[in-house]
């Protein structure tokens, strides 16, 4: 139980800044999800705050307390790694014991041979024995405690991992890509898994991945990190709804966002492709930006209905029938070698190469200036006189 | 079609490899052929494998009471496995820091390694003589092992065994709350048995078989270490009875047989993972 405080922390390998002034504010208890690119800083970062990478700068607290002079497990933190990390030549409940022995035995009550003679390891031993059972039932790998991990599979293996990090109750779970090396279906069972997990403990989770899915449906708070910055830090449907940047649209969500590009007019009208709509901004004129349009945000229009929305000419390239809903690909009439996705709950008698009108609503359009920065979409109404100036 | 010239190809390796292993192997057969033959087949003009008269009997009872074998034995046995447990005592946590541990200096004491790896015990054997001398430890156990106890080819060994050893795991022991010597007895020693057995191999088969250092160090023969032993007991009492010499080699060399057949398995491993050839 643990609140975890990162203040401006950063870090450089000889020249190469990795993490640059990362704030983060994590509360009791709270799922927190680290997300973002291959190469971003997300596991250089889960690693300093378990202590096993010194910051270049910067302070983490726990619980209110400055940690940056404590050895790894005096933050009794406790990690789950991508590759599991088991100690491959002990059983899996000498696995699961070892913290456990860590903290309640004295050094000669470990040393093989001299430990015999310990009256004190008699009695603390079968407390532990009965700890790592209770955590191992928990976790339903009670019959495989007698195992190496080399006897286990992926998902065994993870469970172990995971039954490790709970035997001691720490402060707070750190877990860098836990499932990415299980297969899809496991990793979907092991999604739901930790979730209860979490909700049954209350403990902090620090959760590291690059699965958007992961990070959608199983965290409380997500920071989407790039290039060693947090581009935004908010919930699964905070990040969904209003990306602060083109990178965190582009990230979150599947299939992607479709992106088009747009030039600022006069006035800081926008001119929405192959359509007569606009929209109004504050960015530069002349300056290049871009749209976002979420797949269930475009629609088709029946043919001969009115068409002086937002529309979008297309041609109808692919289909991808996922059953309950499908996905279809569309090349652009107005914008050649753009195209963009409609999540449509049926196909709708539609066959490949046929052209349609696609229609969205003007409030549901992301907008991002130049260098991706999320830009406000203000509303028409409120400049009558540029609106007059700029239709025709 | 190249299915047959599969097996032409192996058919031609396997026949080069087995004339390599049994020209190696000859002298080895030789000495073990003589060690059964009476004194006057051993010098007859014809060549032949086996005695026409069997004097096993003989030459080995011969050695066995002419020759103090088992001091020899006795007195290679402790100096190898003392060089030996020193030797892996010190390399193991070297070869660790080494291989793991961000330090400054790090790359130059490798380097240094390095270096020493290329140094042969000729050359600072007239100091370390000299050493032992004024010390007064010649004669001594002590003097046999000393400038063998820290092995510049067990760290450079060791070290590229634990360069390979998954850092995840050391970093989970940290969390876990082990200190650096626990992780490296306790996590990553016990994973390297291939490489620690294959190392054990070529320390002991060396300093079993070394008969420079001891001729330096040790004139008294009840010091002796089994090939100096044997030279010992070739001048003094068998001259030329060279059925009996060789029984006391084979004696002598049967326990690095055993050894190599019962750490085989490890050896082969330890040698091909850590590129060692
Ligand atoms: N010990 C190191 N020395 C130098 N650079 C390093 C070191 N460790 C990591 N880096 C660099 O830091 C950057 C961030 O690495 P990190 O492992 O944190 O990425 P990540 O976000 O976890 O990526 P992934 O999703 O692929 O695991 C990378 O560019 C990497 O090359
Ligand atoms: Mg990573």
């Amino acid at each position: 139980m643990a609140r975890v405080e990162l203040e401006s922390v950063s870090k450089s390998f000889a020249d190469t800044t990795v993490l640059s002034g990362i704030n983060l504010d994590i509360a009791d208890g709270e799922f927190l999800t680290l997300v973002g690119p291959s190469g971003c800083g997300k596991s250089t970062l889960i690693r300093i705050i378990a202590g096993l990478e010194p910051q270049t700068s910067g302070q983490i607290r726990i619980n209110g307390e400055p940690v940056d002079h404590l050895r790894p497990h005096e933050r009794r933190v406790a990690m789950v790694f991508q590759s599991y990390a088991l100690y491959p030549h002990m059983s899996v409940f000498a696995n699961m014991a070892l913290p456990l022995t860590m903290q309640r035995l004295s050094l000669w009550e470990r040393v093989p041979l001299l430990r015999l003679f310990s009256a004190r390891r008699r009695r603390v031993m079968p407390e532990i024995r009965r700890e790592v059972q209770s955590v191992a039932a928990q976790l339903q790998i009670e019959p495989l405690l007698n195992r190496r991990p080399a006897q286990l599979s992926g998902g065994q293996r993870q469970r172990v991992a995971l039954g490790r990090a709970m035997v001691r109750h720490p402060n707070a779970f750190l877990m860098d890509e836990p499932l990415s090396n299980l297969d899809a279906k496991l990793r979907v069972h092991m999604r739901s898994e930790l979730t209860e997990l979490h909700q049954r403990l209350k403990t902090t989770f620090i959760y590291v991945t690059h699965d958007q899915v992961e990070a959608m449906t199983m965290s409380d708070r997500v920071a989407m990190m790039d290039a060693g910055r947090i581009l935004q830090l908010g919930t699964p449907a905070e990040l969904y709804a209003r990306p602060s940047n083109l990178k965190v649209a582009q990230f979150i969500g599947s299939p992607a966002i479709n992106v088009l590009p747009v030039r600022i007019g006069d006035g800081g009208m926008v001119e929405l492709p192959g359509s007569p709509a606009m929209i109004h901004t504050s960015l530069p004129p002349g300056s290049a930006a871009s749209i976002g349009l979420r797949p269930e945000a475009l629609h088709l229009l029946p043919s001969g209905s009115p068409r002086d929305g937002a529309v979008l000419n297309a041609r109808l390239r692919r289909i991808e029938n996922l059953g309950a809903e499908c996905m279809l690909h569309f090349d652009l009439l107005a914008l050649p070698g753009h195209g963009v996705i409609v999540r449509a709950a049926s196909i709708k008698g539609l066959s490949v190469g046929e052209e349609v009108v696609l229609g969205y609503d003007i409030a549901s359009i992301h907008l991002f200036d130049a260098k991706g920065e999320r830009a406000e979409v203000l509303p028409i109404s409120a400049h009558p006189a540029q609106r007059e100036a700029a239709t025709p | 079609m190249p299915c047959l010239q599969r097996a032409i190809t192996r058919v031609l390796i396997h026949g080069v490899l087995m004339a390599g292993a049994a020209f190696m192997l000859l002298p080895f057969v030789w000495m073990l052929a003589t060690s059964i033959k009476p004194p006057e087949e051993v010098f007859s003009a014809t060549l032949r494998l086996l005695p026409t008269r069997f004097f096993g009997a003989e030459n080995y009872s011969f050695a066995l009471t002419q020759a103090p074998l088992l001091r020899f034995a006795i007195n290679g046995v402790i100096v190898c496995l003392g060089i030996l447990v020193v030797q892996l005592l010190v390399a193991i946590p070297c070869a660790y820091a080494l291989a793991k541990l961000r330090f400054p200096g790090r790359n130059l004491l490798f380097v240094l390694v390095l270096l020493a790896l290329a140094i042969p015990v000729q050359v600072p054997a007239l100091p370390l003589y000299i050493a032992l001398a004024e010390m007064e430890l010649l004669n001594t156990y002590l003097s046999l092992m000393l400038p063998f106890l820290f092995s510049a080819f067990a760290v450079f060994l060791l070290r590229q065994f634990f360069k390979s050893y998954p850092d995840d795991i050391i970093q989970a022991a940290r969390l876990d709350g082990m200190g650096e010597m626990e992780i490296v007895w306790r996590i990553v020693a016990p994973s390297a048995w291939p490489a620690i057995a294959a190392f054990s191999v070529f320390s002991v088969v060396a300093h079993w078989n070394d008969l420079y250092w001891p001729l330096i160090v040790i004139t008294d023969g009840g010091m002796a270490t089994p090939p100096l032993g044997m030279m010992l007991f070739a001048d003094a009492e068998t001259g030329s009875n060279y059925g009996a010499l060789m029984a006391a080699a084979t004696m002598l060399t049967a326990p690095l047989v055993v050894i190599f057949l019962f750490a085989r398995r490890w050896f082969i491993a330890g040698v091909t993972m850590t590129g060692v050839k």
